[in-house]
């Protein structure tokens, strides 16, 4: 098989460069495409992509990082997890230090709190095993990726009796964002889809995009992936007609994971869903089938999720829906920085503003669009 | 002022926060020119000798881990500051914080492999003191160390001294102990293909100088990894530094671990590895030489010094190019 | 929003795989999503999960359409 680094071949993205400039020209007009997935935003700047597209073609980051679109009422609820005797929490470590009010994980583990971190849910199913007479309980955070590790890892601990596991649920859905995006009418000419989720969900959900007359592409994670992406779309505009395509055809086929999507339904069902500066989403979380109810740590151990409002002059909203890049935010590089972050964004490493911050061309002052 | 409220653990992450805090409570407070400089490990004249002289303090958990312990660490991170002013690293006092209930058998396992490593530097450890805390006070243990090595004549080493033209060279694969550390901690069962690479660097650096290379400055990228050391370079010097991703020395088994955590090796720490900046053209001559020495066999040229504006960059694999900024916190494994 | 990192399976034992990443670099990730994947496979893991078979043919194809495009004359 070609090795991922195939995929970063310089003289190559040197090609797709100068085909999405031809491109970008012969359409002559500014282009925004956003990459919904925080993934890929991190990819991007990592990679330096953004210097070798032409002037006038801009990404704009969506709202796909599920760290940063989950309430601070949700890390609150999971902090006052960590803090219930004879409990251990189990979190990815994204969550670990998100802050809240009172602090996040990680000061929770400081302060004495059986917090540890893991790979896989699964990782939390053999701890349980483990250790029978200690509650575990797993920060359950994710899109339609990691969702069907925690449906696959609820069903083996019911199939083999483990009554010390459970599940905080705290899951999103990437379609009922989309739609959101897509509903405020942003200024966008096409969606970087994203790579993993879709290698679950396929490109169905996704005919709502060209429905409303804009180019959309499945994207990989390595250099030529998004290259690829981006000149997909571009030629997508470029004939005037839009559709859902894939330019990541080794990891995603148009009918998706069914047997990832299968697991996720037997256990979970969809349910209301607040995303941290963008509100109340119909249908776009998860909540445990009936059935499957004695794996809900909220309702096992009576744990509510605060209401948090939102922080003053904070514009992710915006930003997480394409209408404003982060520097149009008073706050970023200033007030809100990785370090003392204020707005979702900029919580977790592949949020948006953290990236921009990080990696932006001219330093923490700067917005993306600035070249 | 930055700097108000309480102390957050990412004050001692040795990133912008502990910068601050040097900057706004200790060097205003300490008053001389060598807190306000920062560095690991200063200059200071007695008697006319030039002596480099740092001290460190060593809280890693777990205490033991793959390649090495906090023991090993203490000796090695001292000696290596020293090295890297030029110094031949000569004494260490250690200081011992040990909580109520520690197992002996635990401190002597450490206070041996502090005699292996002192006699692996060629160090002396000449003072110590011991203080043991009611259970609760402290972690376990922790150690101070400090140290004391001779200048030789010849020898200036300043990040200062970077200059547009210049090469710069490391020493050996990076993110090897943070992985190393990382996995003890956390228990990922990477297995035994991950260990710190923990090493005392004086008598590489002597091989450095007995090439005749014109060495400008040294530093071991430790916590923060390689991406920490070229900002402060970039910083101390009002430099611009390149590196070039193609170039960079990461074992593929850390770079596959790096991958599968989401981690940027860049970032991650190093205990055996030294970064120089050398001028251009002696930069094949440093590399050769660093190669004949076992802790320098992959040494290699990673990058270069530009003029200013001071920062640092990296020349991606895929031709783009991106900034290096700041590190806030420890890095942590992720799986977004 | 969410990483995954490729690599081959080595060996198989009921739902759990072996996966290789590369360098040595040897870790268990279970297979309950991916039911078809035999020995020799190269998979896509996420939190401890292959989610998805990676196709090499299509790797393949993906390279080539992009290297004809550096050559606008032998078409693409």
């Amino acid at each position: 098989m070609p090795a991922a680094e195939s995929f970063r071949d310089p003289e190559l993205a040197r090609a797709l460069v100068g085909r999405i400039r031809a491109l970008a020209g012969r359409l002559g007009r500014p282009t925004a495409f956003m990459e919904v997935c925080g993934t890929h935003t991190v990819a991007i700047a990592r990679s330096g992509l953004e210097g070798l597209l032409p002037e006038g073609l801009r990404l704009v980051s969506g709202p796909g990082c599920p760290v940063c679109v989950t309430p601070q009422g949700e890390i609150e609820r999971a902090v006052a997890a960590a803090a219930l005797p004879g409990v251990a929490l189990v979190t990815f470590g994204d969550m670990l230090r998100v802050p809240a009010r009172g602090g996040s994980l990680e000061t929770a583990r400081s302060a004495g709190g059986d917090v540890r971190m893991a790979y896989s849910p699964r990782e939390a199913l053999e701890m349980a095993r483990a250790e029978p007479g200690r509650q575990f309980i797993f920060v359950g955070v994710g899109f339609e990726t990691t969702i069907p590790a925690f449906a696959a890892t609820v069903l083996e601990a019911r199939g083999s009796g483990v009554g010390n596991f459970s599940v905080l649920p705290g899951f999103r859905l990437v379609p009922p964002a989309l739609a959101a995006v897509l509903a405020s009418g942003p200024a966008l000419d096409g969606f970087i889809l994203p790579g993993h989720v879709s290698a679950i969900l396929g490109t169905e959900p996704y005919e709502v995009i060209p429905a409303s007359g804009r180019a959309a592409v499945v994207a990989g994670f390595e250099p030529l992936d998004l290259l690829l992406g981006v000149e997909m779309l571009l030629a997508q505009l470029a004939e005037g007609r839009p559709r859902v395509e894939i330019a990541y055809r080794r990891a995603v086929r148009p009918e998706g994971n069914p047997q990832a999507r299968r697991l996720t339904e037997l256990v979970f069902e969809p349910a209301d869903a607040v995303w941290r500066g963008i509100g109340t989403l119909p249908a776009s979380g998860l909540a445990f089938r009936s059935e499957f109810r004695d794996f809900d740590a909220a309702a096992r151990f009576g744990l509510p999720t605060p209401e948090v409002p939102e922080p003053d002059g904070c514009r992710c909203g915006e930003v997480l829906t394409g209408h404003v890049t982060p520097r149009d935010c008073p706050l970023f590089g200033n007030v809100c920085t990785p370090e003392d972050p204020v707005g979702p964004c900029m919580v977790s490493s592949e949020g948006c503003c953290a990236a921009r911050y990080r990696y932006g061309p001219e330093g923490a002052s700067a917005g993306r669009s600035g070249r | 002022m930055s700097v108000q409220g309480s102390i957050r653990l990412a004050h001692g992450a040795g990133a912008r926060l502990t910068a601050d805090l040097i900057r706004e409570v200790f060097a205003p407070a300490f008053g001389n020119e060598h807190t306000a400089r920062a560095e690991d490990a200063a200059e200071v004249r007695l008697a006319g000798t030039r002596l480099a002289f740092s001290t460190d303090a060593h809280v890693v958990r777990p205490l033991f881990f793959a390649g090495g312990d906090i023991g090993k660490l203490a000796v090695c991170g001292t000696v290596n500051d020293l090295a890297m002013k030029g110094a031949r690293p000569r004494y260490l006092s250690l200081g011992f914080v040990i909580a109520e209930g520690f197992a002996i058998a635990e401190l002597r396992r450490i206070a041996e492999s502090i005699g292996a490593a002192a006699r692996e530097a060629d160090v002396e450890v000449a003072a110590g003191d011991t203080k043991v805390v009611e259970r609760g006070a402290a972690d376990g243990l922790f150690i101070t160390a400090a140290g004391i090595g001779e200048i030789p004549e010849g020898r200036d080493l300043s990040p200062a001294r970077l200059a547009a033209g210049d090469a710069l060279v490391v020493s050996a694969p990076v993110a090897e102990h943070g992985l190393a550390v990382l996995d003890a901690r956390e228990k990922l069962g990477l297995g035994p293909a991950f260990r710190s690479d923990c090493a005392p660097l004086g008598s590489l650096v002597e091989a450095a100088f007995a090439s005749g290379a014109e060495i400008h400055a040294l530093r071991d990228p430790t916590r923060g990894g390689l991406a920490t050391v070229c900002l402060e370079f970039a910083g101390l010097s009002g430099r611009r530094l390149v590196l070039r991703e193609r170039d960079l020395p990461v074992r593929p088994a850390v770079a596959s671990a790096a991958a599968l955590l989401g981690l940027d090796p860049l970032y991650v720490a190093c205990e055996g590895v030294c970064l120089a900046a050398v001028a251009g053209r002696d930069a094949g001559k440093l590399v050769a030489a660093l190669r004949a020495h076992p802790l320098g066999v992959q040494a290699g040229i990673v990058g270069r010094v530009e003029e200013g504006p001071a920062g640092a960059e990296i020349e991606t694999a895929a031709g783009g190019r991106r900034r290096l900024a700041w590190l806030e916190g420890e890095p942590l494994p992720r799986i977004c | 929003m969410c990483l995954a990192v490729p690599g081959k399976i080595s060996a198989i034992e009921g739902r759990n795989g072996t996966v290789d990443y590369g360098g040595g670099l040897t870790r268990k990730a279970a297979l309950d999503l991916v039911p078809d994947a035999v020995v020799g496979d190269y998979v896509l893991v996420h939190a401890g999960y292959a989610i998805t078979r990676i196709d090499q043919d299509e790797a393949e194809e993906t390279l080539k359409l992009i290297r004809e495009m550096g050559h606008p004359d032998a078409g693409g």
